[in-house]
């Protein structure tokens, strides 16, 4: 309101136009000014990136060389009918499916469990917490050792089982397996802390009544707190597609040696991100063709998400009569 | 209303301003301030140059001198030198150029000081003569980098599980047992039916490339690209023959299947679990890095099967980027003189490239005490002045990769050597076209 009385001053004596001039330009700048920082640091961190990214896509680009002739889509059509290509993007999906259904189940279990009246209830949430503190490079390569073939610690316990020794790094399911394990242990704790918090904002009165109406824990679970959480998992679940799809540390850590970033000599656990940077720096520098695959990848998770959101909202029924009431 | 737009315009254009103005403010000069001039050196593996620093830094004292990657691995140190050059800056003073890569590197000269200009014509004698042409660009006007060291090959192998398996020990005997590789097969039989527990050899890959090196360099000159450039991985005999007597490598057994430079391969190392390694010079460091103080005396040095070979060695160059460069190309001089490649090879084994060097009474004279004393000087340095070196193609290393992941492959059982024929051939085509 006052914005609208200073901008439009009817009667004003001349000495003062400047300042009142100056007060309109106040009232008409500032407001952008206020915002201009997200927006200027999006756009050299966001916009720009993404749009070079895109420029470079459309050009043979050697990442050394001094000419970078301009070839249109040929990278694109080269990459859509790469056959390493599709592999890569099959090992993300997979990767992304064997870490995160369980993660966020495990998350939303554990959440259950430390929403509950525990002694020195604190201290466990903050322990859940601990492994997303460790550096993601050290736990690659802590489990790259555990995933050994021959020296590693769990190929060793089935040999004390009496079972077979697992190439954990030559064996495409099993390297998913192991890097998931690797995710989902340290992401877990951080999924389950968010869960734990939009919880805790559920109203409790809601318990008492369904338990005054006889239902038992799990049906209170099922029924009252998985739909009131349904925003979060929707968050949680996008969060964790972004961080799955874009896998790198993990995979590009547990595997060690020669030219690691193919992720084992078949390409067993080569994410799409490995693929990249293979085809944008070593050993080819094309980066031209690493752009592409760049793109190709913000799209993919452009459409997960997408799928995301509408499987959740899907998942949680009809909706919920609060949120009817607020509209 | 038509204003309204170009207001909303300089409002954010006075935003940006604003912003930069304070991020501008956040940049600073990286001098340090007491005066003097910090070089750095970008290296991978072993070089051995630390001794060789505080030399340089005692006689210059207004240069200091900071290595960078001393233990990296050529896999995780090409990209990063890739990436400074094509940033234009992030790169060190002086850079280790391998000689696998020097061809792609060779392609685009302009990110490197012409050392022709600052006098290195001069120092042509101090250089094996395909070492000194391998710097030059194709239409030798310009000196990439100066040479550093070869690598001569050999085997090296643990004498107290040769001892365990019955096999002689003392070096010349073992040298004995393979004039060729169908010897050193047979040898790995004999090894392995002894069962000590390890295995002959530490892993396909690493042997592959040594046999490919050799042979080439003894018949063809080139391995996976012709002298014109083309791509002949399915048409060089070399490569197949190479190929073939892998094979059989692996056919009979005798592979720990430790993928090269991998943890694994380092665990085995420490914990004895295989008895051979293809040694060029430049490997008797890792090997000490890697083995530790527990297996010294433990490793002797024998003669490689068939004749001799060079597997690795590298240049040293200047960026244009640096901002010390006369004083970058000194010290490039320094490391890769006779001197300078003397004291390289008594730290950590790479064998000069420098025929003064290689006469040298220090190299020739020399012995290493954790190889039991093995006279390293002989071993490598004899035959080194006449090594036949193997010609480099352009995408030599993407291809290198694609052939020992097909190698590879064949050794964990997950393809048969026929399917992984194929594979190689196959996908280094298609590496070669990207």
């Amino acid at each position: 309101m006052t914005v609208q009385l200073d901008a439009r001053p009817p009667v004003v004596p001349a000495p003062q136009r400047s300042s009142g001039r100056l007060s309109r330009l106040d009232t008409r700048l500032s407001p952008y000014l206020y915002i201009a920082p997200f927006f200027l640091l999006f756009a050299v961190f966001g916009v720009y990136p993404l749009a070079y990214t895109f420029w470079v896509s459309l050009h043979d680009w050697d990442l050394l060389g001094a000419d970078h002739p301009f070839v249109g889509a040929e990278n694109y059509t080269r990459l859509l009918a790469d056959a390493d290509f599709w592999h890569a993007l099959v090992n993300t999906l997979g990767i992304f499916v064997i870490s995160t259904v369980p993660q966020l189940l495990a998350a939303l279990w554990l959440a259950n469990l430390l929403n509950r009246g525990l002694r020195a209830r604190t201290g466990w949430r903050m322990a859940v917490l601990v492994p997303n503190v460790t550096s993601t490079a050290a736990v690659a390569i802590v489990f790259g050792v555990i995933f050994g073939r021959e020296f590693g610690m769990i190929n060793w316990l089935l040999d004390l089982v009496g079972l077979d020794a697992i190439g954990w790094k030559s064996n495409r399911f099993a390297s998913w397996v192991a890097i998931s394990a690797m995710v989902d242990w340290r992401w877990t704790g951080y999924n389950a802390l968010i869960l734990l918090a939009a919880m805790q904002a559920i109203p409790r009165d809601l318990y008492e009544s369904a338990s005054i109406d006889g239902a038992n824990r799990a049906r209170q679970f099922w029924s009252i707190t998985v739909p009131l959480l349904k925003p979060t998992i929707i968050f949680c679940a996008i969060i964790a597609t972004i961080g799955g799809l874009q896998l790198f540390t993990e995979p590009r850590l547990f595997h060690s040696g020669t030219n690691p970033i193919r992720g084992g000599p078949m390409r067993e656990s080569q994410t799409l991100t490995m693929y990249m940077f293979e085809n944008a720096f070593a050993p080819h520098y094309n980066f031209g063709y690493g752009s592409a695959v760049a793109w190709l990848l913000f799209a993919l998770i452009a459409i997960v998400a997408a799928v995301n959101v509408l499987l959740l909202r899907r998942l949680g029924g009809g909706d919920r009569p609060q949120k009817g009431a607020a509209r | 209303m038509a204003a309204f737009p170009r207001r909303r315009l300089a409002a954010v254009a006075l935003a940006a301003a604003t912003a930069l103005l304070v991020t501008a403010g956040c940049g600073g000069g990286d001098e340090p301030s007491d005066g003097k001039i910090t070089l750095t050196v970008d290296v991978f593996g072993q070089f051995g140059y630390e001794q060789l620093y505080q030399e340089y830094m005692a006689a210059n004292p207004d240069v200091k001198i900071v290595e960078r990657g001393t233990g990296t691995n050529l896999d995780e140190y090409s990209p990063k030198l890739t990436q400074w050059l094509a940033a234009g800056r992030g790169a060190g003073d002086v850079v280790a150029i391998e000689e696998g890569l020097l061809v792609e590197y060779k392609a685009n000269p302009a990110n490197f000081v012409n050392l022709l200009d600052h006098g290195a014509a001069d120092l042509k004698g101090n250089f094996l003569e395909w070492k000194w042409n391998a710097g030059l660009t194709a239409d030798g006007k310009q000196l990439i980098g100066l040479g550093t060291d070869v690598g001569g090959i050999a085997i090296c192998y643990r004498k107290d599980l040769f001892q365990k398996a019955g096999l002689p020990t003392e070096r010349d005997a073992v040298s004995k047992l393979w004039p060729t590789w169908p010897d050193y097969i047979a040898t790995g039989e004999r090894f392995t039916a002894a069962k000590t527990g390890a295995s002959f050899l530490d892993g396909a890959t690493n042997t592959f490339n040594t046999i490919l090196l050799q042979t080439a360099g003894n018949t063809t000159g080139y391995s996976y690209y012709d002298t014109s450039g083309n791509l002949v991985v399915d048409s060089n005999p070399s490569v197949r023959q190479a190929w073939d007597t892998t094979m059989d490598i692996i056919d009979s057994g005798l592979s720990g299947k430790y993928g090269s430079w991998s943890e694994e391969w380092v665990s085995a190392f420490k914990q004895s679990k295989f008895a051979t390694i293809a040694c060029p010079a430049w490997m008797t460091g890792v090997i000490e890095a890697n083995a530790g103080t527990d297996a010294q005396g433990k490793w002797d040095i024998a003669r490689v099967p068939g004749n001799g070979g060079n597997w690795g060695g590298s240049h040293l160059a200047v960026p244009k980027q640096s901002k010390h460069q006369a004083e970058a190309i000194e010290l490039v001089k320094f490391l890769t003189s006779a001197k300078g490649q003397i004291g390289a090879f008594k730290a950590k084994g790479p064998l000069p490239s420098s025929p003064q060097a290689l006469d040298d009474p220090a190299i020739t004279g020399a012995s290493n005490a954790y190889f039991s004393g093995a006279p390293v000087g002989a071993i490598f340095g004899t035959g080194a002045k006449s090594l036949k070196p193997v010609y480099m193609g352009p995408k030599n290393q993407a291809v290198r990769t694609e052939v020992e992941n097909a190698v590879r492959t064949v050794e964990l059982g997950q393809r048969n050597p026929a399917q992984g024929w194929t594979d190689a051939v196959t996908n280094a085509k298609k590496a070669a076209a990207k």
